[in-house]
């Protein structure tokens, strides 16, 4: 049982992945865990640690964004007058207030018929904010949309936890996502379930909780970890159950409502937890490995909603300006949320990695 | 089957008799990392994918209940 969604004559027409240029190699960090370094070193083969990429302090989610959306603006890629509405998915926004993609419209100069919209997402960010790309998308006024995912949390993860630490990573995508003139249909479903919230979280520096001297407070868990009430907690046991319980069936739905049999789609572009996680998930689905990319984590780290993005980015590149592909995207983790859509990809106009 | 499990979970922590009749969860001889690089030697080992709905700890906690968890993967 999902949420159900059917959009036509929408598509991806580019997407831009911008990453910091700053690489931690996972050796450098081993000697913050609490952890034999032969033991991290295994680790690190069976959930593909490797390096991941973190912002310099002081860089924010719209310094990202703003960087990628001028080097389209100012290679040709994308016209000023064309953009009608921002949809930014962040958990690390710049402030409680004003919303982040409204400072983004300010620094790019944008016009003030431009929607701007901030939406708190996580590890499905890609799929709900294509969701609101396509609703957006209905209305004849709107001409492109611009989806960013982008999140700096790095920030907000202990570098003594070795559940969280070595997967993290920063990075932005824009994604264009426009009217179709092709008669194309794309499917989605979604779940949510708000009673399991608390397995990923930041528990303080909202209201409920406000930060200060208290909270930052360094604990150890039962596990070695060190982390305070500032940092992101994530109950890896139950996220990797949530993810093998919940994904499967998800895209057998999926695959049914689309009339699709799993070895139609080209790739499954999933969000990006860790090498191990994805590899069930493939042996479950019943899809071979090399149709669902599980690279990100190793090369960049895993960058919350934009993982999706990234890995279409990194393993599609330039080969996705001349072909089309019939894909799956998945995602699945904060909120506990889990969505997927299946619909065409390619043709796009630019597919491709910068770096910040 | 058995010889290999307890050389799988030696190499993994040589620090531990895995011959002894404890749970290995609750006496902290395997914690959830090591339960992740457990299956994947497993998986290679036999040639098999343990299931991810399976990936629990109760399912680690002794020698017995790993060879069941291989005999319902296909392991003879």
């Amino acid at each position: 049982m999902s949420l159900k969604f059917t959009f036509r004559n929408k598509r991806i027409s580019g997407i831009l992945t911008v990453l910091p240029k700053r690489e931690i190699p996972f050796e450098d960090e081993m000697a913050h865990y609490n952890f034999p370094p032969a033991k991290s070193l295994k680790l690190k083969l069976a959930m593909g640690y490797n390096k991941h990429r973190i912002v310099e302090a002081g860089t924010n989610v719209s310094d990202l964004c703003v960087y990628g959306i001028n080097y389209l603006l100012d290679e040709g890629l994308l016209e000023k007058d064309d953009i009608s509405a921002l949809v930014l998915v962040t958990q690390s926004p710049e402030h409680f207030l004003p919303p982040t993609s409204n400072i983004i419209q300010g620094k790019l100069g944008l016009h003030t018929d431009v929607l701007c919209m901030d939406i708190n997402q996580g590890c499905a960010g890609f799929i709900i904010g294509l969701l609101q790309a396509y609703m957006l998308l209905e209305q004849e006024s709107i001409k492109k949309v611009l989806l960013l995912n982008a999140d700096v949390l790095s920030q907000k993860i202990s570098k003594r936890d070795r559940n969280s630490n070595p997967l993290a990573g920063d990075a932005a995508t824009v994604t264009v996502v426009e009217r179709s003139l092709e008669a194309t249909v794309i499917q989605s479903v979604l779940n949510m379930d708000g009673k399991r919230a608390y397995v990923l979280q930041i528990p303080a520096g909202g209201f409920k909780l406000p930060s200060g001297p208290e909270t930052a407070e360094m604990k150890e868990d039962e596990n070695g970890n060190f982390r305070s009430l500032d940092n992101l907690v994530m109950k890896g046991d139950e996220v990797f159950n949530f993810a093998q319980k919940e994904v499967p069936p998800m895209i057998e739905d999926l695959l049914e409502i689309s009339g699709k049999k799993a070895g139609d789609i080209d790739f499954y572009f999933f969000h990006q937890p860790n090498k191990f996680m994805l590899h069930k998930l493939a042996d479950k689905i019943g899809v071979p490995r090399e149709k669902m990319p599980a690279n990100i984590v190793e090369n960049f780290g895993n960058a919350s909603g934009a993982t999706i993005p990234v890995a279409v980015s990194f393993n599609l590149g330039a080969d996705a300006l001349a072909s089309t592909y019939e894909v799956c995207f998945a995602g699945f983790g904060v909120g506990l949320t889990w969505a997927a859509i299946q619909q065409e990809l390619g043709k796009l106009k630019f597919n491709q990695i910068i770096y910040y | 089957m058995r010889q290999s499990i307890i050389e799988i979970l030696t190499e993994l922590r040589p620090e531990f008799d895995f011959q002894q009749d404890v749970d290995f969860i609750e006496a902290g001889m395997l914690d959830s990392f090591d339960v992740v690089m457990l299956v994947t030697a497993l998986d290679e080992k036999f040639g098999i994918s343990i299931d991810g709905m399976d990936v629990l700890p109760e399912n680690f906690s002794s020698i017995e209940q790993i060879e069941n968890l291989l005999t319902k993967n296909g392991v003879k």
